[in-house]
């Protein structure tokens, strides 16, 4: 089953995650175990910080990485976490990208559900990264995997 | 051990320095619940001031702490959730309800004492 979600809180051009241009200063970091978390949110908010993001968005950015590179060591054991800039009509903004080749999500609206988890955690992973930041995709396949592309613009 | 835990008279002080792995987190969460036994301590402050990220694992952790110490029979107290910190925090749905918290160390330990007092015991970390 393939379920596609994509949404742009902030009214940007709803892209395909085919079509998107390559990102700027891109960073990739294997996700295998919680101190690459560590990394990853550590990259993601100096990133962050290059481009100009305020404290509170730091932090924001911060927290959805690690949520979303806690999902793949919670679903798919190991993953990849791509970091990196997008400019679109002169705005920028940054973009994180989690891809694992886990068991995949058969249920992405149940999953999007606040409180909803099947591993016993809070179930705040994928909703609360869509909440914070603009845009959120996820795109997932049974046996394949999930990819979950999530962007915070500058404003 | 990531994070270095202060006794300090009848209260424990776990003062976190520098981002947690979860392993960190958990470890302090056990030896927390170990040596409120041990020294048979009143209360537990966990300052969490220079903690950048408080994710859900991270929270629930926060939350499994005080919760246990509770079982234990001492008072828990989180102090130092930066301003940008608590606001992801609302933003992510994370209320740490249930867990006391305070401004900084100085409230947390104010906090403690008040506990005490109310227990009819002066157990202050300076008596």
């Amino acid at each position: 089953m393939r379920w596609e979600q994509r949404t742009s809180a902030a009214g940007a051009d709803v892209r395909h995650a085919g079509e998107r241009p390559p990102l700027k200063d891109e960073t990739k970091i294997a996700i295998q175990g919680d101190q690459d978390l560590v990394a990853a949110r550590q990259k993601g908010r100096a990133l962050a910080q290059q481009l100009g993001f305020s404290n509170s968005n730091l932090t924001l950015i911060a927290t959805a990485i690690s949520e979303l590179a806690r999902n793949i060591l919670l679903y798919a054991k190991t993953g990849e976490m791509t970091l990196g800039v997008l400019q679109d009509n002169g705005r920028e903004g940054i973009v994180v990208v989690a891809r694992d080749s886990g068991p995949g999500i058969s249920d992405i609206p149940r999953a999007m559900q606040m409180g909803y988890s099947t591993s016993g955690s809070l179930g705040l992973g994928l909703p609360g990264v869509k909440r914070l930041m603009d845009d959120f995709e996820i795109v997932s396949k049974v046996g394949k995997g999930t990819t979950v592309t999530a962007t915070k613009w500058k404003r | 051990m990531a994070v270095p835990i202060l006794k300090q008279g009848a209260y424990l002080i776990a003062s976190v320095q520098s981002a947690l792995t979860d392993a960190d987190l958990l470890e302090l969460r056990n030896a927390l619940v170990e040596m409120v036994g041990r020294y048979r301590s009143r209360g537990v402050i966990v300052d969490v001031t220079a903690m950048d990220v408080m994710d859900s694992f991270a929270s629930r952790t926060l939350r499994d702490i005080a919760h246990m110490i509770r079982l234990r029979g001492a008072e828990t107290v989180i102090v130092g959730i930066q301003p940008e910190v608590a606001f992801t925090m609302v933003q992510l749905g994370l209320t740490l309800e249930g867990v006391a918290t305070a401004l900084d160390l100085e409230e947390g330990l104010a906090f403690l004492d008040r506990g005490a007092k109310k227990m009819g015991r002066d157990v202050g970390a300076t008596g």
